[in-house]
């Protein structure tokens, strides 16, 4: 009977997960303000029925009350970001907001069926980032000054990261984290936020060719120690989010090619100079030549997610622990076996949506440091979900990296709560603008009414102040030119 | 340009998902496949016309067993799943354990406690061609590899000396044994390399005639033997074939002409002709086979080249090989990637998944196939391959015995040949190892299956 539940589970998974991505893009598209919190509503009640369900399924395959009450805390930790976040900050934007709880919420259930006690880590950093995530968009609103200190933000970076190059922990050929007794973190998931404020304060101020040099030359020293390091997908990221930065700050495209270039070049000599990335290719190239060594995770991953096929092998049938790093690295893997490709892709979808969302945010900011700064982690944010999920399926090399959220990682796992709480931040500052544009229209409007009204009486005038006053509550701009990002 | 590059990946992923998994997951380090056995009793393999070859008993105590009704005639081809897995049971081994049933039985199966039953796979095995090729090599070690031209299908590979996949872990102390010399687990049809003798004559033939346009004109006067430099070559059994021209000098497989066509080659050109006829490089085929080789480079000695030329070089190649090369002759040039799964189908026989034969390419020109065909027509007429002149349809072919040590008297005897009646044209390829001619002891065998196919098709008709 615990089968076939299991195995009935897998389409209830799959029409859920389909129609929560469907109102991400959906509700953008709506117009009408009571739809739209409507819609919001739904994807919470689809985030918790899959939860309880999700839940439900482990549980009687294991029947531990433990599942239950972490169940019962994560139930009530959710809830309360939901509950809080917006009596805080009524103006929050809601997709970023729900996608964050329910990408939380996969990370959950997930590393629940992989390892309990990680999950239960996992749990207890992600109540302490949630709660100070609270005060985040407070400190962006309030902390002008915060721009005025790149110099800060990258020297500080970069000691943190040559910290990690020469007193760090060996971790499968990268040197990753720093040991302070038994408690262990990256600081490149520090530095990304900082490398980022960084870059955007730098590039804000001015994009004077002698400065952007400066700018380059402390950023291309960022890279170089992770290169150093052998982080390589810390590497790329960092390189690519800068990138995409100075191009948009700058909008010289030869600034960007030129950066492409020299990055194809850096990759080559690379290739050239360190056994450890050629393993990387050879891994990719042709993981069965080398099944038993380099090729042994990308081909497990590749048997976890071929085995799942569409629908899945059913929330704990399946053998995902058989992936060396699965909970960090290849969490998609296993998220993909177990509840199938279509939930997979469904995912992929969130996470891009979370992404449009950021660099639309980033692109209706008009002061630019902010700006910058959304831009920035919108790219970072994008493109590590494309290295970790295009890593696993082998649509390119392995790179190490995780997926924000969902891996296994307190430090990851703080980073992009802050992440998505600056992008908050952010998202209020650009509320604040709109509202001073609304405040002079809406003053504007109400004199032109004023004047018609004397001109002549009648119910024309109301309507048209009606509309006026309904222009203001749209706070979801659909906003059709993200595409072009 | 995120997007794009986000849109790239799903793309690649559902590409990953429809159409790279199945190849992917079907692979021994692959545990979930274990796993499935949990829950799905192992489908049946079955031959093209539904005579199940292997299927798994189920005891009323839930004991299963593998059980092969034809023993060893299908030992190497079918292969075993108990001890490790070979053959048709590795390669279709996750469709096996795969279960298409209707949500209904599973419901069923699920209150009763049962296993569902796994998904059975039809393959292109001739049960009769199989059984007669196997009983005509009888005792001897060999090989015999039958194939559809037009198709790929293949109808039947057996491989000598064999054993019983029933009984495979009673007695895999024995087969594996140190001091066991029989090797009988191997499937020699695809797996064992051989000097191809004089069935390697067609390919020296094409090269001859892709470097000398006039090739018809070519004549030749044997004496028994033919020196060059330090080194001889002597006809099969000394005779002396006198004035020849290209079609007697081939089909009276004459050692002496051939190796001077050898010596008048272009070594690239020629390296090249076999790297094309899929020499040194991987075949399209599923299950376990070796990589023929063929190694003939610039500044060859007379003596290499000479060898080369009539199939006692360096050369080796397996029977599958040689059959897949004669089956693209028998196509006009085109090679059809040799199969043995048919379709899918779910216990109750709906069909589940159908295999269609595929286009390799072309090897050859239509007219280079069809001249060859002549040649080898020729072979059967009235050269080494006599024996197969009155079956009552034209059979093209060649004959080979090659010489593999000092010792003259042993040679591994091959025939490979085809059928050229254009309806349904198979090809046949004989190996008997260590026992003496070609024209002696392989065609016999080649006529055998030949004349079970004729009447197969005439009965059908």
């Amino acid at each position: 009977m615990i089968s076939l539940i299991v195995e009935l589970s897998r389409y209830v998974f799959i029409i859920l997960i389909a129609m929560y991505t469907f109102l991400c893009f959906s509700v953008l598209r709506k117009k009408d303000q009571d739809e739209i919190n409507h819609g919001w509503k739904v994807q919470n009640l689809i985030t918790f029925l899959i939860h309880l369900l999700a839940f439900g399924v482990i549980f009687i395959q294991s029947w531990q009350v433990e599942i239950i009450v972490f169940y019962l805390l994560q139930f009530f930790l959710l809830q309360a970001v939901l509950v809080f976040t917006r009596l805080i900050y009524p103006q929050i934007n809601r997709l970023v907001l729900n996608n964050m709880c329910f990408l939380l919420m996969i990370g959950f259930v997930i590393l629940t069926r992989l390892s309990f006690d990680r999950a239960v880590r996992q749990f207890q950093i992600a109540a302490g980032a949630l709660l100070l995530s609270l005060i985040v968009p407070v400190l962006i609103r309030k902390c002008a000054f915060l721009q005025r200190i790149p110099w800060v933000y990258g020297i500080a970076g970069l000691l943190l990261l040559l910290a990690v190059a020469f007193v760090g922990q060996e971790d499968s050929g990268a040197n990753l984290s720093l040991v302070l007794g038994d408690f262990s973190f990256q600081p490149t998931e520090a530095v990304k936020l900082t490398f980022v404020f960084f870059a955007a304060a730098r590039l804000a101020r001015s994009t004077e060719f002698r400065d952007v040099v400066l700018t380059t030359i402390l950023a291309g020293l960022h890279v170089l120690v992770l290169v150093f390091s052998t982080d390589l997908g810390g590497a790329l990221l960092f390189f690519v989010t800068y990138l995409v930065m100075l191009y948009v700050a700058t909008k010289k495209r030869l600034y960007f090619l030129g950066g492409m270039g020299a990055g194809v070049l850096a990759a080559l000599i690379g290739y050239q100079l360190f056994y450890h990335v050629r393993v990387r290719v050879l891994a990719w190239t042709d993981p069965f030549s080398v099944i038993d060594n380099e090729g042994y995770q990308i081909t497990q991953s590749l048997f976890a997610i071929g085995t799942g096929r569409w629908l899945g092998m059913g929330l704990g049938q399946g053998m995902p622990n058989k992936i060396p790093v699965v909970e960090e690295d290849f969490v998609f893997s296993a998220i993909s076996e177990e509840m199938g490709g279509v939930f997979a892709i469904c995912l992929i979808l969130i996470c891009m949506t979370c992404f449009i969302m950021f660099i639309n945010i980033a692109m209706q900011i008009k002061k630019n440091f902010y700006k910058y700064t959304a831009l920035g982690f919108g790219t970072l944010y994008g493109f590590q979900v494309f290295l970790t999920i295009g890593g696993a399926i082998r649509f390119i090399p392995s790179t190490g990296v995780t997926l924000p959220l969902v891996s296994y990682g307190g430090s990851s796992l703080v980073s992009s709560i802050i992440m998505f709480a600056i992008i908050q931040g952010m998202y209020l500052l650009k509320e604040d603008e709109e509202l001073e544009i609304e405040k002079e229209r809406e003053r504007a409007a109400r004199a032109r009414a004023k004047a018609r009204k004397a001109k002549k009486a009648g119910a024309g005038p109301e309507d048209r102040q009606r509309k006026a006053e309904s222009g203001k509550q749209p706070k979801e701009k659909p906003a059709r030119k993200k595409e072009k990002s | 340009m995120f997007i794009g590059l986000f849109t790239l990946m799903i793309g690649y992923f559902v590409y990953f998902e429809a159409v790279l998994s199945p190849d992917v997951i079907n692979n021994p380090y692959n545990s979930r496949q274990d796993a499935f056995a949990e829950r799905v009793v192992r489908g049946s393999i079955l031959a093209e016309d539904g005579t199940v070859l292997a299927e798994t008993q189920v005891a009323e105590d839930g004991t299963e067993t593998r059980v092969y009704p034809y023993g060893n005639v299908f030992a190497h081809v079918v292969g075993y799943s108990t001890r490790g897995r070979t053959g048709i049971e590795n390669l279709a081994n996750f469709t096996l354990l795969t279960s298409d049933i209707s949500t209904l039985d599973q419901i069923r199966n699920d209150i009763n406690e049962q296993k569902d039953q796994g998904n059975n796979v039809v393959t292109t095995l001739n049960v009769d061609l199989q059984q007669t090729a196997y009983s005509a090599l009888g005792k001897n070690r060999g090989a015999v590899v039958v194939l559809e031209a037009e198709t790929g299908k293949v109808l039947a590979m057996v491989s000598k000396p064999d054993f019983d996949p029933g009984s495979i872990n009673e007695d895999w102390e024995q087969l594996t044994s140190e001091d066991d010399t029989d090797s009988a687990l191997y499937n020699r049809a695809a797996q064992g390399l051989y000097p191809p003798g004089s069935t390697f004559k067609i390919i020296t033939l094409l090269e001859y005639m892709r470097e000398n346009p006039d090739y018809a004109d070519f004549s030749f006067r044997c004496s028994g033997s033919l020196t060059e430099g330090n080194y001889t070559i002597n006809c099969y059994g000394g005779t002396a074939h006198g004035q020849e021209d290209l079609t007697e000098a081939f089909a009276d497989s004459c050692n002496s002409a051939f190796a001077s066509i050898g010596l008048s080659l272009d070594e690239t050109q020629f390296a090249s002709t076999c790297g094309s006829l899929l020499f040194n490089s991987d075949l399209p085929f599923d299950l376990t086979y070796s990589r023929s080789s063929f190694t003939l480079a610039d500044g060859a000695t007379p003596a290499e080249r000479m060898m080369t030329a009539i199939g006692q070089g360096e050369t080796v190649v397996s029977p599958l090989h040689m059959a897949m090369i004669v089956s693209s002759i028998a196509n006009g040039g085109v090679l059809m990637e040799p199969y043995v799964l048919d379709h899918v189908e779910n216990y109750k026989g709906d069909i589940v998944d159908t295999y269609s034969s595929s286009r390799y390419g072309t090897l050859m020109s239509p007219e280079e196939a069809a001249a060859l065909t002549e040649y080898m027509k020729a072979v059967v007429e009235d050269g080494t391959g006599r024996k197969l002149n009155d079956l009552g349809f034209t059979v093209a072919g060649k004959t080979g015995t090659a010489e593999y040590s000092n010792d003259k008297s042993k040679s591994h005897a091959w025939f490979v040949g085809f059928s050229d009646t254009g309806d349904q044209d198979i090809v046949v390829c004989v190996l008997v190892e260590e026992k003496g001619s070609g024209s002696e002891y392989a065609v016999p065998i080649a006529r055998q299956i030949f004349a079970e196919w004729y009447t197969q098709k005439t009965f059908a008709w």
